[in-house]
């Protein structure tokens, strides 16, 4: 039994969807959005109170299905005083706009957006009741293992977030640097058992962890299970990701779902729209997915996908902007789930997305600062923008070389200043293990530096 | 009549050649580039026969039409003296002056010893197309690359690939100065005295001053319909009509055919010369002028520039010190590493361009126009600032290298300076060679690996070697193999250390072909 259900098939799906579609059928009526469209508001109103919720099995709290992601914050075109780089009015707003409609689950680092999320999401967290919402953050000791700086970086979330306890608490990014730096950042240091303890003390409600990497060391950490007892799991799931795990050293989704749902632990879903690469896709998917439900928007397919597993506590989305929190909010509220011959069609929409080829960057940041000042994610979300538009020429006997040529040199010149352009990278290789999503960074940067002297110098 | 076809063609002309200043694309050259090379001094210089041939001819035949139609510093005196003469009371503000020879010889004599000499700078600062390039690429230009740059920030939000932007930066302070010095001094002389500049310093005048003197079609006064009037003299911005004796001199008039539509009794026609000897011009012995205490103002204040430059110099050109890039820290994600900005190594030898044949020859027919300055792409070339060669270019490679499939700067030359060569032949010649610093070397200094050097090198010149031999796996430094270097910059301009390059280009003073 066990071994059959390492990956779900597609008749567990069904079986599945089954159980979901009935559990809110009652909620969601038929129509694709719900409510309140007419002639002339297309979309209608934002629903509010009908946010889709999953229970925790351990607490009996219920979570919104749309969880925000706190890593994409709007930023300042400059510091503020004091050095914080986040637009907190913009914050304020947004989180406002969210608890109003139902989401209650904030998720947050004390690296994201240069270190400063914590302190942002705090301050507009504290304008609300503390029980209408759970914060979760995580330990990210990446560059220091060492279990002082691992207890301060833990305490200094309380203070930053202006709470006395937390929700959710995560060891962050394990698998990075497979197993040997899993015991180094969160074993030898004897960080579990301190986790551990606080979680006794109450301090910390759910313990569990947000994984990336290699099938080895997941099994590994996930048997440690007996022991720990992980409140949850934070993974990275999403129609891309089912089959086509986020690179060849990463492990597919539906693998890590599959472990998940065996151990009845509940799945945080991270990168539900890969860093936006499943809205910003090719033309013809696009074409693809409109031509199915052309009032529906693009990532509200990867948000319908993801939420639809019975075993999600809820689905974390880094909406940096307010247009992004309606359509996903409209999305969940309440969640129509994916039918089976739906899951079919995206799976099938993944095969045509699997033949771009495009680098698999989520623009996290966590390679960021390079210290030889590249702008690492800006020079391959630039080249993945180019491969999507078919603007990437192999040969200059195509007949749209000279105009596909203008807009990939043009366009890389006003996405990333030159001298933060590829040609800048040495080589040496600092950014590497800090990527969750396993690149070759500066593989592919000499690659595109190669290419972008093809371009220049006409010898393609 | 006549004097709309010379209108015409002089608004037609100081458009183009302002725009090949201005174009820093380098597309227009391939039109508009013949006006350029049709310059007195430039054709001069690259010894473009042709070309003198022909302007000697035409200005024997038609005077001085070269200093109002193609000249753009002349046709820029036209427009500040048209726009001063705009007010009904400044309307007839000329009057005949007498020539001041004495000025005007001394001046060319000062600019033909400088020549020989090869002192690039006082011939760059007295020169007419000299001075508009330089005053059209350091004040025009970035006017225009500021424009453009709003309709690439404009292109950029509508998604069209049609305007990109273009950095705009001062390329050399003390040429900036002098450019604007020039155009201030040339502006209060056009607008007070119309053509001052033309007839008492340009030395391009002189020389076809002793020409038109002896042309063939001249602008004449018939003294039976003249009734001495006045109105001709006081309309002519070369001040060269003596109307109470009914002459003209020949040597200062531009054949701007003014007068001919001044006069109210169709007087002065514009015919071949009647076979008598020619008028005189009115020669005379006198002390300086109003415009000539101008002229020696404007001496004093070249002056004070040259002093400034060799501050300037000082400054600049500092020892080579061994400061390195200190790799940030990584605190936390995302935010970007501060980037230090580069500064210019000392070098022993300037770096030309290849084309340039040498630093030689290249000072000695370079008129330090600006023109291939404007157009350069990489951001290489730049005014240089040494005392002989001020104004004239030279490379560095803190903002760009000389990329490989650009010949623009050869393309445009007038003066032949750099010539025309293929980006073949380029890359088969080498303007200098790469020099490696040690003590500011990445992998030596922060224990990275890099390599960035070797991995750039167009020529394959550079090998990545273990720093101690003993070792394999020590540190890989760069080994230049100085008879492949090209001294093209890719090296120096992605090395990661700063401000200081760890590899850097020393100039050839005599280029080489591989």
């Amino acid at each position: 039994m066990d071994a059959k259900k390492k990956d779900i098939s597609r008749r567990d799906f069904l079986k599945i969807v089954g159980i979901s579609t009935a559990a809110t059928a009652g909620l969601a009526g038929c129509g694709p959005k719900g409510t309140g469209a007419s002639a002339h508001d297309a979309q209608g109103d934002v629903p509010t109170g009908k946010m889709t919720l999953r229970t925790n099995p351990k607490t009996g709290e219920n979570v919104s299905l749309l969880g925000y992601g706190c890593m994409r914050w709007p930023t300042l075109p400059a510091p503020e005083k004091g050095g914080n780089v986040i637009d907190q009015d913009a914050v304020n707003e947004l989180i406002d706009y969210a608890m109003a409609h139902g989401v209650n689950y904030y998720d947050t680092s004390p690296v994201y957006v240069q270190g400063w999320s914590e302190r942002s999401t705090g301050i507009a967290l504290k304008r609300h009741p503390r029980d209408k919402f759970f914060v979760a953050t995580k330990l990210s000791n990446f560059s220091n293992y060492t279990r002082e700086n691992s207890i301060a970086m833990y305490r200094r979330s309380f203070e930053e977030l202006q709470v006395d306890y937390i929700d959710y608490y995560l060891l962050h990014s394990v698998g990075n640097g497979g197993s040997d730096t899993f015991r180094a950042r969160y074993v030898d240091n004897g960080m579990i058992d301190f986790l551990m303890k606080e979680r006794e003390a109450g301090r910390i409600r759910n313990l569990g962890f947000s994984y990336h990497g290699s099938k080895e060391t997941f099994d590994e950490v996930l048997a440690m299970h007996e022991t720990v007892h992980w409140d949850f799991v934070q993974i990275q799931l999403n129609y891309l990701d089912w089959r086509y795990g986020a690179s060849s050293k990463n492990v597919n989704a539906d693998y890590l779902y599959g472990e998940l749902e065996k151990r009845h632990i509940p799945a945080v879903i991270m990168e539900p729209l890969l860093g936006g690469r499943l809205s910003k896709v090719p033309e013809h998917i696009v074409t693809r997915l409109k031509q199915r439900a052309p009032e529906a928007s693009v990532a509200s397919w990867a948000f319908r996908f993801a939420g639809t597993f019975p075993g999600v506590l809820t689905v974390l989305s880094g909406m940096t902007y307010m247009e992004h929190l309606q359509d996903n909010l409209r999305t969940y509220s309440p969640l129509v789930p994916i039918t089976d011959e739906e899951f079919d069609f995206l799976q099938q929409t993944a095969d045509l997305m699997k033949q771009y080829p495009t680098i698999p960057c989520n623009d996290c940041q966590y390679c960021m600062p390079c210290p030889y000042g590249i702008d690492i994610p800006a020079i391959l979300l630039h080249y993945n923008k180019c491969v999507n538009e078919g603007n990437l020429p192999t040969t200059s006997a195509t007949a749209d070389y000279r105009q596909a040529r203008r807009a990939f040199l043009v366009g890389y010149d006003r996405s990333v200043p030159r001298l933060r352009q590829a040609s800048h990278c040495i080589g040496c290789r600092q950014c590497v293990e800090h990527c969750p999503q396993s690149i070759d960074i500066p593989a592919e940067l000499h690659r595109i530096d190669h290419y972008v002297e093809q371009l220049k110098q006409e010898t393609l | 009549m006549l004097r709309k076809i010379r209108l015409t063609l002089a608004i037609v002309f100081f458009a183009c050649i302002t725009l090949l200043f201005l174009d820093f694309t380098g597309t227009v050259h391939a039109w508009l580039g013949w006006m350029a090379r049709i310059q007195f001094l430039p054709s001069v210089l690259a010894l473009n026969v042709g070309v003198v041939v022909f302007l000697v001819v035409l200005t024997l035949v038609f005077g001085r039409v070269y200093c109002s139609v193609i000249c753009p510093m002349g046709v820029m005196q036209d427009v500040i003296s048209w726009l001063g003469g705009r007010s009904k009371k400044r309307r007839y503000r000329f009057s005949y002056s007498p020539e001041k020879r004495w000025l005007r010889y001394g001046v060319l004599a000062v600019f033909v010893v400088a020549l020989v000499a090869g002192i690039g700078s006082l011939v760059a600062l007295l020169a007419p197309y000299s001075s508009y390039g330089r005053i059209a690429q350091n004040l025009f230009a970035p006017l225009y690359g500021w424009g453009n740059n709003v309709l690439a920030y404009l292109a950029e939000r509508a998604d069209s690939y049609a305007f990109y932007e273009t950095s705009v930066w001062m390329k050399s302070l003390p040429t900036f100065l002098i450019a604007a010095a020039t155009l201030v001094i040339i502006a209060v002389l056009a607008w007070r005295g119309g053509r001052t500049y033309c007839n008492t310093i340009c030395p391009v005048g002189t020389v076809l001053s002793f020409l038109s003197r002896f042309s063939l079609l001249r602008v004449r006064i018939d003294t039976e319909k003249c009734n001495s009037c006045s109105l001709c003299s006081r309309q002519c911005k070369a001040a060269c009509i003596d109307f109470k004796n009914h002459r003209i001199d020949y040597s200062r008039c531009v054949a701007c055919m003014d007068c001919i539509d001044a006069c109210r009794h169709h007087a002065i026609s514009y015919t071949i010369k009647p076979p008598q000897t020619p008028p005189e011009g009115g020669a005379s012995k006198t002390k300086s002028s109003p415009s000539g205490g101008v002229e020696g103002a404007g001496a004093g204040v070249s002056g004070a520039r040259a002093s400034s430059r060799r501050t300037f110099l000082a400054v600049s050109g500092m020892a080579l010190t061994a400061a390195t890039l200190k790799a940030q820290e990584m605190k936390v994600d995302g935010g970007l590493a501060v980037i230090e900005e580069k500064k210019i190594p000392h070098r022993q030898t300037p770096i030309v361009p290849a084309g340039a044949q040498g630093v030689n020859h290249f000072y000695q027919h370079c008129t330090a126009c600006q023109l291939c300055v404007s157009v350069c792409p990489n951001e290489v070339l730049r005014p240089s600032t040494g005392l002989q060669t001020l104004m004239q270019p030279e490379m560095s490679y803190e903002r760009g290298y000389c990329r490989p499939e650009c010949t623009k700067c050869a393309d445009v030359c007038p003066a032949g300076a750099i010539k025309p060569l293929t980006t073949a032949d380029k890359s088969a010649t080498q303007i200098g060679h790469a020099v490696w610093v040690r003590a500011n070397c990445v992998p030596l200094t922060d224990g990275v690996d890099c390599g960035n050097c070797a991995r750039h090198c167009p020529t394959g010149a550079i090998q990545m070697i273990p720093s101690d031999p003993d070792r394999p796996d020590a540190p890989k430094i760069p080994a230049i193999d100085t008879e492949r270097c090209i001294g093209c910059g890719a090296c120096e301009n992605l090395c990661p250390a700063r401000p200081f390059s760890a590899i850097y280009v020393e100039g050839h003073e005599r280029h080489r072909v591989i």
